[in-house]
């Protein structure tokens, strides 16, 4: 079995990969052992008042985004997978650039828009005469408008990893069931969708992890999820004990989810099977239908990109170029160089556990890997937390050592460097790599492998020559999709960057969270340029693997 | 053997020289575009390097904390009193030295009485009404709101802002808990819509129409009237300032203000830029840039401010304000405000 060998119990590999699962997991179990500690009045008070709340609320988010972001994910890829209509290409690409909005900023652009006060709103009370209360309208505030809006921008998980799944299904499936008289919306449903099904769920997990996670436009809302009451509870009522243990019960529903997840998997091995891919043949649907495709792609592009993108644009018009000095720039390449290089890290970390995974599962990394890939679910401050208190234990032992030993004091080594954002990075972001190399890999036969060796290939060729082209989709994904998160990461950097230390994102929320909209959207427009480069570059070079 | 060693130890050493040019080291709650240009003018005229680091107060005394004795903050600002208090509660905070110019420039009950922190600004809580809908006559106290009618009349952001928690704190500090339970139910029951977005959101459902009545920090106006955006401008001016409670308490008054850490490696730089923000110069520019109120009596407010009218603000000592945040927040738990 073993053919890529499997690392004896002391190799330097079970050691390096053990010891990096560990330390990514203890911010996450720190989190968890507050349970020790009880805090029974606090949580008698908030069972009497907003626990109920707190709850359904964010149950009801997370799997309204899910639902939502899997029919529409899917759907999509799906259209542009298998019909051919106008547009179609360029579509492959730019439905994925709704990842570069962060979610509250797309937020904000429609409150401004759909708002009792916003120009749609007024302009009907103008032309019809309404007043408060006359007319309905959908209210943008609200646990529906906080699903839509987290929908628009995390469908693209979906998107991305189903339309790579579609595309590595051989076309001879496709012959297969036409001859055996299986119409194209039967080998859909049949076919098509259950063989990728782990890239679906992975991505529907995915999504709805960043919902649970979600502060900034729940808050915004007014919708009070376990986040909001997270933060109520640590800075409102100052016990960061209690806090930590809402936290400790938010991570229990997501260990569900990553079960669940990781279950609906385990059922059926999902291989790529065989074929090296024919070029697809597209189905060319009658005129009218294509350009029904052509709308409906449009218009889930316009509202999750173009709309939020125009509103944007409209503002940072109004304030003019006065922002773009050179400090403005020095911000973009801070956050462009972070993300980049938490990505590429985060990236090897991903692979690390993935390939221990695949050649030797090991209970004693497997439990911290999956531990890590909770830190997806949290609240980026909870996790910042997490990895503060680590990080100065270390330093002050270091510390006490050294004086002890040589009398020299070196003070605060890794709080608040540039290594204690990427260490938070790390465990926040595991999880959205992982799941993408996995899935990649979970798609290798092993007796790819086998083949490989029996050809003579070294176990490193194997990796080279084999695997690393199957996996070329995969690994680029996963950069691209950790690059856009840290762009638009926010609470984690807030606490944890060092002095002088800003970031696109950074400066978009103070100005928004002082209400200067109009501000806020000069950097919010570079966060999505920033994003937009990557997104199109990447996604080139995964189409060019399958032209 | 010895050679690795001191290697290490002198590169250990660099390590810590580095921080012995004259600098201080700021963790700051107010944002970056509302500090930095006074922090530039204090390095202007002092030569003192100023480091920033900016963020969610609370989150900027947890990494204080946890940082413990190696902490390079030195001077820490917020801006609300609560946090003030409770970085003092927490040990993080030290007496400030030069205190009697800060004394003489801050009023007693805005400051702490172990001068552990000073107030900068003062940010008034009045209530904004609609022109149109309203006359100033109606308005007396903020009691009075509760009255029905004001039934689905009034505007409020969360519970969860701290400008609401302070206001609560600083009722139950002057009304007692049930009073203030009663008020804050009285309110509720008169809300518009459930509390959402911020205060100047509330200011524009008051110009739309929805609530004739909102509750709001006055420098959330003041940014309005001179935003970028004109939609924002003709909104403003739907909206008109009432002071509440002129003829007792007066109204609520929260505040940004800054104290030196107790571990501060710079604490006497952290002290000059303390009274370097309670200068004449850092207090007009305040007054001028945000909208906010100064301290010192002897610095004329913004002739924006003038237009909103004197008031008489709260007089209960800040501190007093800044314990009582958690109760606060529970009693707006159960008054049902979201």
């Amino acid at each position: 079995m073993a053919i890529l060998r499997s690392p004896g119990p002391f190799s330097g590999w079970r050691s390096i990969t053990l010891t990096a699962a560990t330390l990514l997991a203890l911010p996450i179990l720190l989190v968890t052992f507050s349970l020790s500690q009880p805090q029974w009045l606090v949580w008698q008070h908030l069972a009497d008042t907003v626990l109920l709340d707190y709850v359904l609320n964010s149950l009801m988010l997370a799997f309204g985004v899910g639902l939502g972001a899997m029919l529409l994910g899917t759907s999509l890829a799906w259209c542009c997978h298998h019909y051919q209509f106008p547009g179609r290409s360029w579509f492959e690409w730019l439905l994925l650039l709704p990842l570069a909005i962060p979610a509250y900023i797309i937020a904000y652009c429609y409150t401004g828009l759909l708002d009792f006060a916003g120009p749609l709103q007024t302009t009907l009370r103008e032309t019809f005469g309404w007043g408060y209360g006359d007319y309905w309208f959908p209210e943008i505030r609200s646990l529906g408008g906080a699903i839509t809006m987290l929908i628009l921008v995390l469908y693209p998980y979906v998107f991305m990893l189903a339309r790579n799944a579609f595309r590595d299904q051989s076309q001879s499936l496709l012959e297969a069931s036409r001859s055996m008289g299986q119409s194209p919306q039967q080998y859909f449903l049949k076919v098509a969708v259950p063989m990728a099904r782990p890239a679906i769920l992975s991505g529907t997990a995915l999504a709805m992890m960043e919902a649970f996670a979600d502060f900034g436009t729940v808050e915004y809302f007014g919708v009070s999820t376990f986040t909001t009451g997270i933060f109520r509870t640590w800075f409102g009522m100052g016990n960061h004990l209690a806090a930590a243990q809402l936290s400790a019960l938010l991570m229990l529903f997501v260990m569900g989810l990553v079960l669940w997840e990781q279950y609906s998997r385990r059922k059926i091995q999902y291989y790529y099977q065989g074929h090296k891919r024919q070029t697809q043949a597209r189905t060319r649907p009658a005129g009218l239908t294509r350009w029904l495709l052509f709308s409906f792609c449009s218009l889930v592009l316009a509202l999750g990109f173009l709309l939020p993108l125009a509103m944007l644009l409209h503002w940072a018009w109004l304030t003019g170029p006065e922002q773009l000095d050179a400090r403005f720039w020095r911000l973009a390449w801070n956050s462009f160089s972070l993300a980049l290089t938490a990505a590429l890290i985060i990236l090897l970390l991903a692979m690390l556990f993935a390939y221990a995974k695949r050649l030797k599962s090991d209970p004693l990394i497997n439990a911290p890997v999956t531990v890590a890939k909770l830190g997806y679910a949290l609240p980026g401050t909870v996790i910042a937390v997490g990895t503060m208190v680590p990080l100065a234990w270390f330093d002050k032992s270091l510390d006490a050592l050294l004086q002890a030993c040589f009398g020299i004091s070196t003070g605060l080594l890794l709080s608040g460097t540039v290594f204690a954002l990427l260490f938070a990075y790390a465990v926040r972001f595991l999880a959205v790599s992982l799941h993408q190399v996995e899935t990649g890999l979970a798609r290798v036969k092993p007796s790819m492998d086998m083949a490989g060796r029996s050809l003579g290939l070294s176990p490193t060729g194997v990796f080279s020559q084999v695997h690393l082209p199957m996996l070329r989709a995969s690994l680029l994904s996963a950069v691209l999709l950790v690059f856009v998160d840290v762009l638009k990461e926010l609470p984690a950097t807030l606490i944890l960057r060092p002095f002088n230390f800003d970031t696109l994102a950074i400066r978009t929320y103070e100005l928004a969270s002082d209400e200067r909209l109009a501000d806020a959207a000069a950097p919010a427009l570079l966060i999505l340029v920033a994003g937009l480069l990557p997104v199109i570059l990447l996604s080139r070079a995964i189409n060019k693997e399958t032209a | 053997m010895l050679k690795p060693v001191s290697v290490l130890a002198l590169l250990l050493s660099a390590v810590t020289t580095v921080q012995a040019a004259q600098e201080v080291n700021v963790y700051s709650a107010r944002k970056e575009a509302l500090i930095k240009p006074v922090l530039d003018d204090f390095t202007k005229q002092t030569g003192i390097q100023v480091n920033l680091i900016t963020g969610n107060a609370d989150t900027l005394l947890s990494r204080i904390a946890t940082e413990g004795q190696f902490s390079p903050a030195d001077l820490l600002v917020t801006t609300d009193v609560g946090r003030l208090q409770w970085a003092k509660e927490s040990n993080l905070l030290q007496s400030a030295q030069a205190n009697e110019q800060l004394m003489r420039w801050v009023p007693a009950n805005l400051r702490d009485q172990d001068n552990q922190w000073f107030a900068l600004t003062k940010r008034a809580r009045p209530i904004m009404y609609a022109i149109d809908r309203v006359k100033p006559e109606e308005l007396n106290r903020l009691e009075d709101l509760t009255d029905a009618k004001w039934k689905g009349r009034i505007c409020v952001r969360s519970s969860t802002n701290i400008y609401n928690q302070s206001m609560v704190s600083a009722l139950i500090e002057q009304l007692g808990e049930q009073a203030t339970l009663e008020l804050a139910k009285g309110l509720v029951k008169n809300f518009a819509r459930p509390p959402k977005g911020g205060d100047r959101d509330q200011i524009k459902a008051v110009a739309a129409g929805q609530c004739d009545i909102a509750i709001a920090n006055t420098y959330y106006l003041a940014g309005m009237l001179t935003d970028a955006d004109k939609s924002q401008v003709e909104a403003a001016k739907k909206v008109k300032v009432f002071w509440p409670n002129q003829s007792d308490r007066g109204t609520h008054v929260n505040i940004s203000g800054a104290g030196v850490t107790k571990h501060a490696p710079n604490a006497e730089n952290a002290n000059k830029l303390l009274v370097f923000m309670l200068s004449k110069d850092a207090q007009q520019w305040y007054a001028e840039h945000n909208g906010e109120y100064p301290v010192r009596s002897d610095v004329e407010s913004s002739e924006l401010l003038k237009g909103f009218g004197e008031f008489k603000a709260e007089s209960i000592p800040l501190e007093k304000v800044g314990a009582r945040n958690t109760d606060a927040l529970m009693l707006m738990n159960h008054a049902g405000w979201k």
